[in-house]
């Protein structure tokens, strides 16, 4: 080229992501000061810590192998129950979500149902499955019972608000559509709001099953009953080999469930 | 000089893409690779650099035997091949600076590259040639705020930052408009020029192939059914290439063009932007028949 | 298909006969196995508890009213801790989970056996949640905040793993091509043509999962994880009702600041 050579900057710097320098600097001091004081805060006992070493390895070497006797059937038993747990707690929780759903989405429903069942998916979204759990067994004694409660309320949150969330973003014309053939409310709710939302609902009631057999074996630990119960006794006792094979029955489960999930999603599709 | 023997590409879902093509492309020659979709242009090209991987056949750069090369190899082969892309292929979420250095990746190691910390000269390099195309202005912009036409000039400074010694342009002009898809073309064209570099253009549109090119390569079916100057694209040859058709529509057009003394920036009447599209155009049909 | 010839002429029908009696099979045996699971399970429910419940909720709501405020004061501390376990935890989760995720995504993993372990990484630490690991950790470590991070970053891996690994694999190929022929070696491909890309959702996910992790570590404190879970376990078992609700208001208040926080944060990013 005839221009003037060597008139270009050689110079090059990548511009900083945050434009304004003092907040860069602010952000970056303020994340580094919190770092220092969360883990200063932290109060580790390092001494505790160090003897937990080899408990920490006793555990790690029950897994080869883990014992899967099962002599006194305590962990068939649980899991059975566990399994028992989520279904019924999954079918309930989405029996009342549906109506929940309905009326949570804001182009269906008038105004005032409208705020009631956002309360409601608010309420049972808040709390961790646990939390619920310990009311539950308040409430109902321990036993799965109770464990049935805490998932299907759970399920309640879950599925309300995935729901009502599908159905506002449905497509607004095809329900137009068919309301202007005429169709009363539950006909206009089967024909242009069930074949839009029903694919993913599917999808997702197999997706909540695997959560609530998840969490399941955590309410146990709270004393509503499954999987959980029994883990939780296996630790108490020490029974690291026990605790082992549960854990892993936990993994072979949720991968099963998950697999299945993932084809019936294929299929309804 | 880059040379192509019997250079074949199958695909593992069995299309044959390419069927012993014979190709030899001297020094400083631009060629306009034309042929309809599918007919494996696009394969031909990712064949040279081996972004895809022949099936058989050979592929010379100079003397260098480029098909034979190990990973290592390859890539400094690769630097000698500056690549534009249909839809340009920028790193969207990067600067116009950055897009333009990641094509001087092959010569700097990994830790520069992290810090971005190019040698001076590259950067020096990268300045000189977004002024050369009009994009001074630009190199802090991220790349995804760029319209079509700026992108794709972002694409050809990545392509000429390597030094290469080849082009390899690949639909250069798909998804832009026709006045600009005739600047882009034109500043590639120049740009060879100035360098003297061999360049490869695949594209779909006739008329541009014929405007900004010395040879026109035509591929049907992965075979080369015509290799000669642009102004030998009769009717007859159309036809071969990508079948009945009126074509005489297309020719004509050209004849018109005042391609060499063409000022910087082309107005064009308006009837002629109209359907820049060799297809779009038979259908006006200046009836032929 | 669906018409039908009878004597009267085609009936248009929605299904086939076939395929409706197995949608109806299909319904009877999930109706089956839900009334079997219903049956076992309240076998051991005791119904008089059941029927009392009613009672004792009100019970138990009219003692929770007023929430106490003065107990607020000893509460900073464990909330403090709980922000503090559900943020580290998500970093070290983070620091874990992206070498994995790149290892377990199929266009940048090494290797299909390094895949093969990526994936079971991911799949069991997905498949316990984070009090089990609270629960397995307290016992090797000691009761302690120390245990609770490590739980919730255990737990994060997988989660933060998978998504990030999908979001490798959905990936803007073209934009890597371009950047391989010009030369660049694996690394700096990844560097210039893969990392850009997958930025934004890696930024996503962790504040995704930072804000589950809020809610997740209002719990670790049940089993001795640390964080506002410990004082409401110990309220709940003193039936020191008015501090149980203090204790509930707080987490409603610190769940509903972080998903705004994570709102922002992610509305900011994308």
């Amino acid at each position: 080229m005839s221009d003037a050579p060597t008139t270009f900057p050689s110079h090059w710097k990548k511009p900083p992501l945050v434009k304004n320098s003092t907040l860069r600097w602010g952000l970056i001091l303020g994340f580094a000061i919190y770092l220092a004081i969360g883990l200063g805060t932290m109060d580790v006992d390092w001494e505790r810590a160090w003897d937990g070493i080899p408990k920490g390895k006793r555990f790690i070497l029950a897994f080869f192998p883990p014992d899967f006797s099962d002599s006194r059937n305590v962990v068939l038993d649980g899991i059975l129950e566990s399994v028992w747990m989520a279904i019924i707690a999954t079918v309930a929780g989405i029996a009342i979500s549906v109506p929940v759903g309905l009326g949570a989405a804001s182009n269906l429903a008038p105004k005032w149902v409208y705020l009631f069942c956002r309360a409601i998916v608010a309420g049972s979204r808040t709390f961790p499955e646990v939390i619920l759990a310990i009311f539950a067994v308040k409430l109902f004694g321990f036993g799965p019972f109770a464990g049935f409660i805490a998932l299907a309320i759970g399920t309640i949150g879950f599925f309300a608000k995935l729901l009502a969330e599908d159905i506002e973003n449905m497509s607004a014309s095809q329900a137009e559509a068919i309301k202007a053939t005429g169709a009363s409310w539950f006909q206009w709710i089967n024909y242009a709001i069930q074949p839009q939302v029903m694919p993913r609902m599917i999808g997702l009631s197999v997706y909540r099953l695997d959560i609530n057999f998840r969490e399941s074996a955590v309410v146990g630990i709270v004393g509503g009953g499954g999987i959980g119960a029994t883990l939780n006794t296996a630790f108490d006792r020490y029974e690291f080999d026990t605790a082992a094979a549960i854990l892993l029955i936990i993994i072979g489960i949720v991968m099963v469930l998950e697999y299945i999930s993932g084809y019936l999603r294929k299929w309804v599709q | 000089m880059l040379r192509l023997e019997g250079l074949s590409k199958r695909y593992k879902t069995g299309d044959e893409a390419l069927k012993d093509v014979d190709l030899e492309i001297p020094d400083g020659q631009v060629i306009a690779l034309i042929g309809p979709s599918g007919a494996g242009k696009s394969t031909l090209i990712r064949c040279v650099n081996r972004l895809v991987e022949p099936t058989r056949g050979k592929v010379y750069l100079g003397e260098l035997e480029l098909t034979g090369l190990s990973s290592g190899a390859l890539r400094r082969a690769r630097r000698k091949m500056g690549m534009i892309f249909q839809e340009y292929a920028l790193v969207e979420r990067l600067s116009v600076m950055e897009n333009v250095l990641s094509g001087r990746l092959g010569y700097v190691g990994f830790w520069t590259s992290w810090t971005r910390k190019f040698p001076k000269k590259d950067i020096q390099e990268a300045y000189r040639l977004l002024d050369r195309v009009g994009l001074m202005d630009m190199a802090d912009k991220r790349a995804d705020e760029l319209s079509g036409g700026q992108r794709q000039r972002v694409g050809i400074c990545r392509a000429l930052i390597q030094d290469p010694d080849l082009l390899l342009v690949d639909e250069p002009t798909a998804s832009l408009d026709p006045k600009t898809s005739r600047q882009i073309m034109r500043l590639i064209n120049e740009l060879c020029k100035e360098r003297g570099l061999a360049a490869i253009i695949n594209i779909h549109d006739v008329q541009l192939a014929q405007m900004y090119s010395q040879r026109v390569v035509g591929l049907e079916l992965g075979s080369i059914v015509y290799d000669g100057p642009p102004d030998g694209l009769t009717p007859e040859v159309l036809t071969r290439i990508y079948g009945e058709e009126d074509w005489e529509a297309t020719i004509e057009k050209v004849d018109d063009e005042d391609v060499e003394n063409a000022p910087e920036t082309i107005v064009i009447p308006k009837k002629k932007t109209a359907s820049p599209k060799s297809k779009a155009k038979a259908g006006n049909g200046k009836g032929k028949s | 298909m669906p018409l039908i010839e009878t004597s009267d002429g085609p009936v248009w029908k929605r299904r086939t006969t076939k395929k409706q009696l197995a949608i109806w099979v299909g319904w009877l045996i999930g109706i089956t196995i839900v009334l079997y699971a219903w049956i076992l399970m309240t076998e051991e429910t005791v119904w008089f508890f059941v029927q009392d419940a009613p009672r004792q909720a009100m019970d138990i709501g009219t003692r929770m009213v007023p929430p106490k405020l003065s107990y607020m004061s000893r509460l900073w501390l464990p909330i403090w801790d709980t922000i503090n376990i559900a943020t580290l935890g998500t970093v070290i989760a983070l620091f874990i989970a992206i070498p994995v995720a790149f290892a377990a995504a199929r266009n940048t993993t090494p290797h299909f056996l390094v895949r093969a372990v990526a994936i079971f990484i991911i799949v069991s630490s997905r498949s316990v949640n984070s009090l089990i690991w609270a629960l397995i950790l307290v016992l090797i470590l000691g009761p302690g905040v120390l245990a609770g991070t490590i739980a919730i970053g255990l737990r994060s891996i997988g989660f933060c793993a998978k998504l990030l690994y999908e979001g490798i694999e959905e990936i803007d190929h073209t934009q890597v091509e371009a950047i391989a022929a010009t030369g660049a070696s694996r690394p700096q491909q990844m560097l210039y043509g893969i990392v850009p890309q997958v930025l934004p959702t890696f930024a996503g996910v962790g504040v995704f999962r930072w804000d589950i992790n809020i809610r997740e570590s209002t719990i670790l404190g049940l089993v001795g994880a640390g964080g506002i879970g410990l004082e409401l376990n110990g309220s709940i078992n003193t039936l020191a009702w008015t501090q149980v609700s203090m204790i509930l208001l707080v987490i409603l208040l610190t769940v509903i600041i972080s998903e705004w926080v994570s709102a922002k944060v992610r509305g900011a990013i994308i």
